[in-house]
């Protein structure tokens, strides 16, 4: 029989042989997704986040709303029903990293956006239990006082740019105004829809005189699932279950 | 506690018999302490020159906080560096090994330390959900953020401590040699508790990476890195130096955590910080790819953080405690290496029916089913042990405790293979059944285990020659056993509830409950779950104040039905 001696007595050898067999099935199941068309095609109308976009999504995973609120619906009958069409993987091409999430103590919102009005979103984040009585969700009435922090909005872009997302030179050149743009519905928005189509222009909180961290999250949870058009995208993914 | 026995050949080989284990008198501090003395200056100069620069209020709070343990941390260096009085020379080979068991205690007081916290925090928690007003609406005490405090705390703050603590005590004692390096130790566990400092404050104040279990930003992951890359060398030095022919089958466990640990975090934090001074990164990884390295990781952490280090606790501390021989060599060595092979295969389970390709999908519920068999090697492997000794559960509760955290392995290790089977799934996932599942495992296995291991430890640290009371452990098990059961027993129930729930459709073929009435009916659940999660606390609570009264040499005077605690030595049987 195989003598297991020599492990036993060679810490190297074991620390080697560790590696090696902890390594195979990572390399084998992880590494096709980086080539595989299924898990790299790009659909229609999928773009990378606007400034105010993004700078909502950093603050959603700020404060963890992934621990309680999917963003994945499943290929299952009853979430497709319940939720929209089943989440495509080019839906979170440009997401880094993923907000899939694994507890839904709420609902999914991967289609959230365009459900509700803006004032309704302001309204149950300041207290969710005033809107929907049986709610278990805190209430973040703190984020329509604090203004948004996005003096270095420039290189948020730059750092996404090195992991991947296409912005382009003018993009990042133009960040910060194209962020101001977005809260700002009788400015000229032109050049921010050119470059981020179906971008949403509104005063989100419905305050002109300060740029909030509720402006930019509203903004991230209207654009939710709204940019893949479903009526012309042909599903050949699996079947529902 | 930093006194110098100078070993100047770091990383010496086992020392033959008529050789003087020489300590010189010339160094004033051994090599790894002026190594670790020139890389905290480097860094106290580079964590000042951070603060200054930086606009991010987080990263100016967390790089004064790094500056300020690099410089206690030279304090301490060049106080030892000018304490002569306890410097030995000549050392006989056959004199007594001296264990390090400074760092021990250490650990064994950070352990119960932070799991009272981890514990209190996810019992909070509980209660937000019970009662969501508990919230305060204050952003610090938001659930969201509270929550990867919980889990840090537990699983690295609490698990990582004891299996630290654990390891160093386990390394030592099987391969009789000393820890090497006098500070290289110490290193480990207060870099590893600054870690811990440096995450848990970043959580309160708003910093992310909001990956499950892989919550700290980039600085704290490079800082845990380097900690960690010391702790392998800690633990293999010890290997090398030691004076036994094999290598006890607990540190092939205890190897296989710490290396492949080592691999999972790096790779999963790969990430491109916004610039130096801020505290926020990007993931390299996009969308699906993400989420899959993600998993890898995440399973991989249960299964190398909270399965392999922990079986290295039961593989030492259950035939200590029995007094007999591991139940069978052979059957350790296949439990090993397929145990470790199988699971890292198993991360695709966490995504079912997602966008995941299918062809991963499938291939991680095969191995996850697979996974079952090892799992329940182990769990053979460690109940078997008893053979001989059962009689002993009715009279030493630690040994209870041991064996019923063996129990609870084998139950959620059954229980993981099946909710990982995709139709098990379709209904599990997302809802408590989950949570439930996590902390039968984490509760019933890796707590009590860990309980098992410091009840063990304290009186053998402390040299005491039994525990301050065995009643009070009783109590702690049967307490803690109720709030466990209580906590599983309802997150079945809210669990499956939720899914029937979620896909019940109406005579008219309509879905038929809203998302919100699936919120409202867990309430009761929710309360039970919380009523659970206290007893758990007030456990380990009474676990707290028996370990301080034992350490400091107390003995409750109650009736023992028990002869005193054995400590034969573990070898394995064949």
């Amino acid at each position: 029989m195989f003598n297991h001696d020599i492990f036993e007595k060679n810490s190297i050898i074991m620390l080697i042989g560790i590696l090696i067999v902890v390594s195979i099935g990572g390399l084998i199941e992880i590494a096709p997704l980086f080539f595989l068309e299924s898990t790299i095609e790009k659909v229609k109308g999928m773009r990378p986040y606007s400034p105010l976009e993004l700078a909502g999504r950093n603050i959603y995973i700020r404060e963890g709303c992934s621990s309680c609120h999917s963003q994945m619906i499943r290929s299952l009958r009853d979430e497709v029903e319940r939720y929209g069409h089943y989440s495509l993987a080019a839906e979170s091409m440009y997401d880094h990293p993923h907000l899939w999430g694994t507890k839904r103590t709420g609902p999914d919102v991967a289609r959230v956006g365009g459900k509700y009005s803006d004032e309704w979103h302001k309204e149950h984040l300041v207290n969710p239990r005033g809107i929907v009585p049986e709610s278990v969700m805190p209430g973040y009435p703190f984020l329509l006082d604090t203004p948004l922090r996005f003096n270095d909005i420039k290189e948020h872009l730059e750092a996404n740019r090195m992991v991947g997302v296409p912005y382009t030179d003018e993009m990042i050149e133009l960040a910060e105004s194209d962020l101001r743009a977005q809260v700002d519905p009788d400015g000229d928005t032109d050049g921010l829809l050119a470059r981020y189509p179906k971008a949403q222009v509104r005063n989100f909180d419905d305050n002109a005189k300060v740029i909030s961290e509720m402006d930019a999250l509203i903004a991230y949870l209207q654009m939710l699932g709204t940019l893949v058009d479903f009526s012309a995208y042909k599903a050949e993914g699996p079947e529902l279950r | 506690m930093f006194y110098l026995a100078g070993l100047p050949r770091f990383f010496k080989k086992k020392a033959t018999s008529g050789m003087t284990r020489e300590t010189t008198a010339k160094a004033r501090l051994s090599i790894d302490g002026w190594v670790i003395a020139a890389a905290l200056v480097i860094g106290t100069f580079y964590a000042i020159l951070t603060a200054a620069r930086t606009e991010d209020p987080v990263m100016s709070v967390h790089a004064y906080l790094f500056a300020g343990a690099f410089l206690f941390g030279i304090f301490v260096l060049i106080k030892a560096y000018y304490d002569t009085s306890e410097r030995q020379v000549n050392e006989p080979a056959d004199a007594p090994i001296k264990y390090n068991l400074d760092v021990i205690k250490a650990g064994v007081i950070a352990s119960v330390f932070w799991g009272i916290a981890g514990f209190l925090a996810g019992d909070t928690l509980a209660f937000q959900l019970a009662y969501p007003d508990l919230n305060f609406d204050v952003s610090f005490f938001n659930f969201g953020r509270l929550r990867p405090l919980h889990t840090s705390a537990v699983i690295f703050a609490f698990g990582g401590n004891v299996l630290i603590a654990t390891s160093f005590y386990v390394v030592q004692r099987t391969c009789k040699a000393r820890l090497p390096g006098n500070f290289a130790p110490w290193f480990v566990f207060w870099g590893y508790q600054l870690f811990i400092v440096i995450a848990a404050t970043g959580y309160l104040m708003g910093v992310t990476q909001s990956k499950e279990y892989a919550e700290p930003e980039w600085y704290a992951d490079i800082w845990l890195t380097i900690v960690w890359v010391v702790y392998l060398f800690v633990f293999l030095g010890t290997l090398w130096k030691r004076r036994e022919p094999h290598i006890y089958v607990a540190n092939w466990f205890y190897l296989a955590f710490i290396a492949t640990i080592a691999m999972l975090h790096i790779i999963n934090n790969l990430t491109v910080p916004v610039s130096w001074t801020s505290t926020k990164s990007y993931i390299v990884f996009a969308g699906v790819q993400d989420a899959l390295v993600q998993w890898w990781y995440g399973h991989n952490a249960v299964g190398f953080f909270l399965t392999a280090g922990f079986l290295g606790i039961m593989y030492y501390f259950v035939p200590k405690r029995a007094g007999r021989p591991v139940y069978s060599y052979r059957l350790s060595i296949i439990h090993f290496w397929s145990l470790i092979f199988m699971y890292i295969w198993a991360g695709p389970h966490h995504l079912h029916y997602t966008a995941l390709p299918e062809w991963a999908q499938n291939l991680g519920m095969t191995f996850s089913i697979m996974l079952w068999m090892p799992s329940w090697g182990g769990m053979i492997n460690g109940l078997m042990t008893l053979s001989g000794a059962w009689d002993k559960l009715r009279t030493d509760p630690v040994l209870r405790m041991l064996v019923v955290s063996i129990a609870f392995y084998g139950m959620s290790t059954f229980e993981g293979p099946v909710m990982a089977i995709k139709a098990v799934n379709s209904l599990s996932h997302y809802t408590d059944w989950t949570v439930g599942h996590v902390h039968s495992g984490a509760l019933g296995w890796v707590a009590y285990v860990s309980f098992g291991a410091l009840y063990c430890m304290v009186p053998w640290l402390w040299n005491r020659t039994q525990l301050y009371s065995l009643k009070l452990v009783n109590y702690h098990f049967w307490i803690s056993t109720l709030g466990i059961l209580l906590y599983i027993t309802s997150m079945w129930v809210s669990g499956i509830l939720q899914g029937l729930m979620w896909r019940a459709y109406d005579e008219f073929g309509f879905l038929e409950y809203s998302f919100v009435e699936s919120v409202e009916a867990m309430n009761p659940f929710y309360w039970i779950r919380a009523i659970g999660g206290a007893c758990f606390v007030i456990g380990s609570l009474i676990m707290a104040y028996n370990l301080w009264r034992t350490a400091r040499g107390d003995v409750r005077d109650e009736i023992r039905s028990l002869a005193p605690e054995p400590v034969p030595s573990p070898i394995a049987a064949e």
